[in-house]
């Protein structure tokens, strides 16, 4: 038998179990998302998938009765993690008015949740980023000890907001992790043309954090790294730059066609490594995930799908003259 | 009552808000130890220490968005940009997140978040220590935008914009600091945001203006009447969104109307009003409505011919008040 490689991070044989049912409940809703965008029923999916085990292993690693998250559009495993439901992202997927993360306001992926302590996101890239130091730094003031997980692609590091985020949680000695999830590509653009050093951790030095590159396609890396920068941040030692490298499974975005810009062999070959598969082959060796349990598995997760879409595209749009509603506090008895 | 300084108001007005709420903190640069580069924040960081009176790195998108943050936990944070002509690099913040945040969110989260900016010319403050930068914001849903001509009005619209849940732009002028004073009760008290006031009752013409222009034009008015002419002047204290009915009834009681901003002329803050006017008031009245402002030319030059030209004064007030008294 291979060697057991989470008793050592404090994970039982039921945790890792759970940790990989979330995973593959993300890779699942965000299947069907495609299918239904395909049969002309929502119109946009941006997708989670071959990052799934970066976003379940960080949350997993985190307090979340406790911790914020500050995701951005891929992480659907961030999300599920803490604490929204299929549900809740079907009824994202088809804009009604029962979406928590914003009533069918916004497209789908721009997450939002308060009793979660979801932050609500917006569209332009990495302005979550000074949020969540925001947050941190309230947390200190309110001598509270939750740490704030902010995550963004490689390309979004780019953005000033990245630069001014850090800076400030590294000289106010914050409690955020950063976690950048490296998925080699920036729309069409690859990270050669993105980044001029080598790893996007390399950057934590200049704002005075450490800074570790971890492979995003093991949810135990990944989990251990985030589990220290949660346990340095609550020491008030301050922030930490997470550097999680795996790869974009799908096109950028339904409305992106991704054969126009890389080779088909590179996806194959990135398949290999696809945590959903890797992560699962471990589990077996570990007899923790029989054949018995990932049959139960798939089909309550293939229930749970369902049950969810059915109940989305079953409910209720947004009133039309609702569009005028809540652009300032209103005062409603 | 104690006659104060526009500046000692907002000091004043942080001062009390930080005592009766411990959840509102001031963030900025040079806003603590010194207290910041106008002194608005004067003895706060003494009184209250370095975690409420927070020395930034220089870096304004982060001034916004860590607020944001901040904000959308809970907290009242008070930001302060050094000069409004340096809050562009935060305005993808101001105008993408708190200005959305309620919305997006469907009413899940909200940033109670005041950014306090000084603005204004005839500072000798050329191009980029000179701007009015209201124009920028004055379309943005979710936003509120409060510019104060009096210390009576900068206390009362600084704590009602501090205690208000939704982000509030707050933008004095940098002049008005130490020239304008004013009597301001040492009690607590709020004003309206959202309400323009009348500062002068008047028969014949109407001004409507804002900020330093207010006191302009009611220098202005004073010359005026010894030569007959009575102005009603309005003052909008919020910018946006606009007191619709203040602006129709200052604008139909005299039926002249004269517009005065700081501001360049062009797709300012007065041209809404003059829509607004020309939507509701066409039959009463009685001359085309009038703007006076600045040149439309980037900012205000250095050089004080050029400044003199491009900036606001009595003088030019007080002539396009008598030509509109005339029409
Ligand atoms: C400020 C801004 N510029 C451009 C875009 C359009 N855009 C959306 S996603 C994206 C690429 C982001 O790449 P990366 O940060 O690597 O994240 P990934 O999508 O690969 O997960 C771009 C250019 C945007 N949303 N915001
Ligand atoms: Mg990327």
């Amino acid at each position: 038998m291979a060697e057991n490689r989470h008793k050592s991070l404090g994970l039982s044989d039921e945790e890792v179990l759970d940790l990989f049912r979330t995973m593959l409940m993300a890779r699942k809703i965000d299947e069907r998302m495609w299918l239904l965008n395909r049969a002309g029923k929502i119109p946009f999916v941006i997708s989670c998938q071959g990052q799934e085990a970066a976003q379940v292993g960080a949350s997993y690693a985190l307090d979340r009765t406790k911790d914020y998250a500050l995701p951005y559009y891929r992480d659907m495993g961030v999300v599920l993690s803490f604490g929204m439901t299929p549900q809740d992202l079907m009824l994202s997927g088809f804009a009604k008015a029962e979406d928590p993360n914003s009533g069918g306001r916004q497209m789908p992926g721009h997450f939002g949740q308060k009793k979660n302590r979801i932050v609500t996101g917006s569209s332009p890239v990495t302005t979550q980023v000074p949020h969540a130091v925001g947050i941190a730094l309230a947390g200190k003031m309110e001598k509270k000890d939750f740490v704030s997980l902010v995550t963004f692609g490689e390309g979004s590091s780019n953005q000033g907001d990245f630069h001014e985020g850090a800076n400030f949680a590294g000289v106010h000695k914050l409690p955020v992790i950063f976690m950048v999830e490296n998925n080699k590509y920036a729309i069409s653009v690859p990270v050669s043309k993105q980044l001029a050093c080598e790893k996007v951790s390399d950057r934590a030095i200049g704002y005075g954090m450490p800074g570790y590159t971890v492979d995003g396609n093991d949810p135990l890396a990944v989990y251990e790294a985030v589990k220290a920068a949660a346990d340095r941040g609550r020491n008030g030692e301050g922030p930490t730059l997470i550097e999680t490298v795996s790869y974009r499974l799908t096109p950028h975005s339904s409305d992106d066609d991704d054969r126009t810009y890389r080779e088909r062999e590179e996806v194959d070959e990135a398949k290999k490594k696809d945590s959903i598969v890797t992560f699962a082959n471990y589990l077996r060796e570990q007899n923790i995930l029989t054949e018995e349990i990932e049959t139960e598995m798939n089909e309550e997760i293939n229930q749970i799908v369902n049950d969810a879409t059915d109940y989305a595209e079953n409910a209720s749009y947004a009133e039309a003259e609702s569009a005028m509603k809540y652009v300032y506090e209103e005062n409603e008895e | 009552m104690a006659v104060i300084s526009y500046i000692q108001a907002v000091t004043q007005a942080l001062r009390e808000e930080m005592k009766r709420d411990d959840k509102v903190f001031v963030l900025g640069e040079d806003v603590g130890k010194r207290g910041g580069v106008f002194r608005a924040t004067d003895g706060l960081y003494d009184e209250f220490g370095e975690d409420r009176v927070l020395d930034t790195p220089l870096a304004e998108s982060a001034i916004a968005g860590v607020g944001i943050g901040a904000a959308m936990y809970g907290m009242r944070p008070v930001a302060e940009m050094q000069f409004a002509d340096f809050i562009m690099p935060a305005v993808n913040q101001i105008i993408s997140e708190a200005a959305k945040t309620r919305y997006r969110s469907n009413n899940d989260w909200s940033v109670p978040m005041t950014i306090r900016a000084p603005y204004g010319g005839g500072v000798h403050g050329a191009l980029y220590h000179s701007q009015s930068v209201e124009a920028v914001f004055a379309n943005q849903p979710g936003l509120k935008i409060v510019m104060p001509s009096t210390p009576y009005d900068v206390k009362g619209l600084l704590k009602a914009s501090i205690r208000d849940n939704d982000p509030v732009l707050f933008f004095e002028h940098k002049r008005a600091y130490r020239l304008i004073k004013g009597e301001v009760p040492e009690e607590d008290y709020t004003l309206p945001i959202g309400k323009a006031d009348v500062k002068r009752e008047g028969s014949d013409i109407t001004v409507i203006t804002y900020g330093l222009c207010v006191h302009f034009a009611l220098q202005a008015a004073e010359k005026l009447a010894e030569e007959g002419i009575d102005a009603h002047i309005l003052d909008l204290r919020t910018v946006y969104p606009l007191d619709q009915q203040g602006i129709i009834e200052a604008a139909s009681k005299t039926g002249k109307v004269l517009l005065v901003t700081e501001d360049n002329k062009e797709g300012g803050i007065i041209s809404e009003v003059s829509a607004i006017i020309s939507e509701n008031c066409l039959f009463d009245l009685d001359a085309p409505v009038q703007r006076l402002a600045g040149p439309d030319v980037p900012s205000m030059p250095y050089a004080p011919t050029m400044e003199k030209f491009f900036m606001m004064n009595p003088d030019k007030v007080e002539k396009a008040m008598r030509d509109l008294a005339e029409f």
